[in-house]
């Protein structure tokens, strides 16, 4: 066991499925010199042939991933920032997601596409989003959000060797993050497994993401006032572990959803919905959700900084439904 | 070539009756949404697809009966794949524009246009990865090289150096739009000097012709001296898409110009001219139409699919039904 930081993780589950699997491979662009931490030693490991650097052409790379995945590779994609997906839109809704279905399995895609969500940063509306619910709703696409290094480097090697066509959501918040992870080339988080980040009696705060520690923060407030949070963690939204979370509100009896992402249609919209049809009769409270309010993220520090969820808004919600 | 010129022969009237019998039950209703047929085209079709090994690769578009034909899949489970049932080359859950048959190398049909680009670039990277040396054909017609996606394909593959043969099929039109309208050079085989890449430039009315030079690419891409463009110059003899109507423009004598160019015809002359007989050929046409009778048959007899597939291979595991369903 030893205490490592989010990008170390990324680095050490890269690198260890690099080692065990010659079919794995990392293209992406500027993986090569190593711009996050995410590669360091990488060439000299694996040689430029499995570490390539690519042109600035999503479209065109993440594509040949999927090409590449189909006779039989096994690629990471780092596209860098999460909006850098947008460009392979196409790619990645056309054939990524449905070449396995068009073509009635007998396409497998056993591939990655890793992204991290640059938010908070005076970064402005085009660096600043947490895509992830958009492809929520887009069939044949598995979807991790991890909130720790621990789970960042256990869950990026399960998709690694997942067979199906991974998108990784990494919360650039958490870099600075530091967690004990196992000393175990198969230490493996499988996906669609939610995580109790913390047990507790009164309130269910289903967070995602960023937002996993601002509600164990929130959590750790509400505590010294007598109300006991139970904060779930599900980690991967496809395959949504709804068995844990629904479980979680049966005992509690009230709900939260804390996302980072635009409120409509999102993770947190999504799982609210589910609790109230599947949960309806446990429910003391209306379901919350904590999320980004539909606007556009500006650039300027003190405007931007509170549209996100925040400890405080998380505590503020607790409060509402406690009442 | 002398050995493979009645295999040529009979893929092309293969493609010819397996479209023509397609449209005809699309027409009545046999056959559900859209059909794209390649009437004219067969002979770039063939040509190319018969320059390469049975374990090489090749991708499709949305105009793509005939691709997955000419490269060796049986037309059984095609047509049940086109009248949507079960026994369908993808179960069903593809149709008309997504035929694949992995089993001879056919990595599957895209209906956006372009969109097939970058995968055949990237299967052409997985054989140079694996240390294979197989290559990669894709198929795109004039619209595509006006997608990004194509344009972003060819520069991987330039800078990779990889074993991918872009073939355009340049029949002039997207749906109604002239090519010449549209693409801002003369012949899209310029477009290949963008990226350093080799072009040729080739009749695609004529098989033999397209077989040599697609042979000639795919031994540059086999030895590891890259990819190569080709655009083969064909015609659409039908509208854009079967039964559709409304769409075709007048366009004048041309269609009878090209009809008089039909690959098949232009080549069932040249056979018998190098001294095959008429009968050697009305034999090879007799079997491919029992073929097609017999694809029809099974297809028709074949049961659609369970209300459950429509749940199976979104994933390599299951997915949950809904409640509906699931009662």
């Amino acid at each position: 066991m030893a205490k490592i930081g989010f990008l170390e993780a990324i680095r050490q589950a890269q690198f260890e499925e690099l080692q065990r699997d010659t079919n794995v491979f990392l293209m992406g662009e500027d993986v090569r010199c190593n711009v996050f931490g995410t590669t360091t030693g990488f060439v000299e490991a694996f040689g430029e042939r499995r570490v390539r650097d690519t042109p600035i052409s999503e479209a065109g790379f993440v594509g040949a991933a999927a090409g590449a995945s189909m006779v039989g590779m096994r690629p990471i994609v780092d596209l860098t920032i999460a909006t850098f997906v947008y460009p392979a839109m196409d790619q990645i809704c056309s054939i990524i997601a449905k070449s396995r279905y068009l073509y009635g399995g007998q396409a497998t895609l056993p591939l990655v596409l890793r992204t991290c969500m640059f938010y908070g940063n005076s970064n402005a509306a085009q660096h600043s989003d947490r895509p992830y619910p958009m492809f929520m709703g887009m069939p044949g696409l598995k979807i991790i959000v991890p909130s720790n290094p621990a789970d960042m480097k256990g869950l990026l090697k399960s998709a690694i060797r997942d067979d199906n066509p991974v998108l990784s959501f990494e919360d650039g918040t958490l870099w600075s993050s530091k967690s004990e992870v196992p000393d175990d080339d198969d230490f493996l988080i499988p996906l669609g497994t939610a995580d109790i980040k913390r047990e507790g009696t009164d309130v269910s705060v289903i967070a995602v993401g960023g937002s996993v520690p601002l509600a164990l923060d929130a959590a750790e407030t509400l505590s010294k006032e007598g109300v006991s949070v139970e904060v779930v963690d599900p980690r991967t939204l496809v395959p949504l572990d709804t068995a844990t979370i629904l479980a979680s509100v049966a005992k509690t009896g009230r709900a939260l959803t804390v996302d980072p992402a635009h409120q409509s249609c999102s993770a947190a919209s999504e799982i609210s919905a589910t609790i109230v049809e599947q949960a309806f009769d446990s429910l003391k409270a209306p379901v919350i959700r904590v999320t980004t309010p539909d606007t556009h993220l500006p650039f300027s520090p003190p405007v931007e900084r509170p549209l996100y969820p925040s400890a405080e808004r998380i505590v503020a919600a607790v409060r509402k439904v406690m009442n | 070539m002398e050995n493979e010129r009645l295999e040529f022969f009979r893929r092309m009237v293969r493609i010819r009756r397996f479209e023509s019998h397609a449209e005809a039950c699309h027409g009545k209703g046999e056959i559900p949404g859209s059909l794209h047929t390649a009437t004219g085209q067969e002979a770039e079709i063939v040509g190319s697809c018969m320059a390469l090994r049975a374990d090489d690769y090749m991708v499709g578009n949305h105009r793509s009966h005939g691709h997955p034909i000419a490269k060796g899949a049986a037309t059984n489970p095609l047509m049940a794949e086109l009248f949507g049932r079960s026994t369908g080359v993808c179960g069903g859950k593809g149709g008309s524009m997504h035929l694949s048959d992995f089993s001879v190398g056919s990595l599957g049909e895209t209906s956006i246009v372009g969109s097939g680009v970058p995968v055949a670039v990237g299967a052409g990277l997985g054989a140079h990865l694996q240390g294979s040396d197989r290559v990669s054909l894709c198929f795109f017609g004039d619209g595509a090289t006006n997608e990004g996606a194509f344009h972003e394909g060819m520069n991987l593959a330039a800078i990779w150096n990889l074993p991918v043969i872009f073939l355009c099929e340049n029949n002039l039109y997207g749906v109604s739009t002239p090519a010449s309208e549209v693409i801002s050079v003369k012949d899209i085989a310029e477009r290949g000097a963008a990226y350093s890449m080799k072009s040729e430039i080739v009749d695609g009315q004529d098989v033999e012709a397209v077989f040599s030079v697609v042979s000639a690419a795919v031994e540059r891409a086999r030895s590891g001296n890259g990819p190569t463009l080709v655009e083969a110059k064909t015609y659409r003899f039908a509208e854009h898409a079967a039964n559709m109507g409304r769409v075709l423009l007048d366009r004048g004598t041309e269609l009878d110009e090209w009809l008089q160019r039909d690959p098949i015809e232009l080549y069932r002359a040249k056979l018998l001219g190098d001294g095959v007989t008429a009968e050697e050929l009305a034999e090879i046409e007799a079997g491919v139409e029992q073929e097609i009778l017999d694809a029809l048959e099974f297809a028709r007899s074949s049961p659609y699919p369970d209300q459950a597939e429509a749940f199976t291979d979104v994933f390599t595991e299951p997915v949950s039904l809904p409640d509906w369903l699931a009662q």
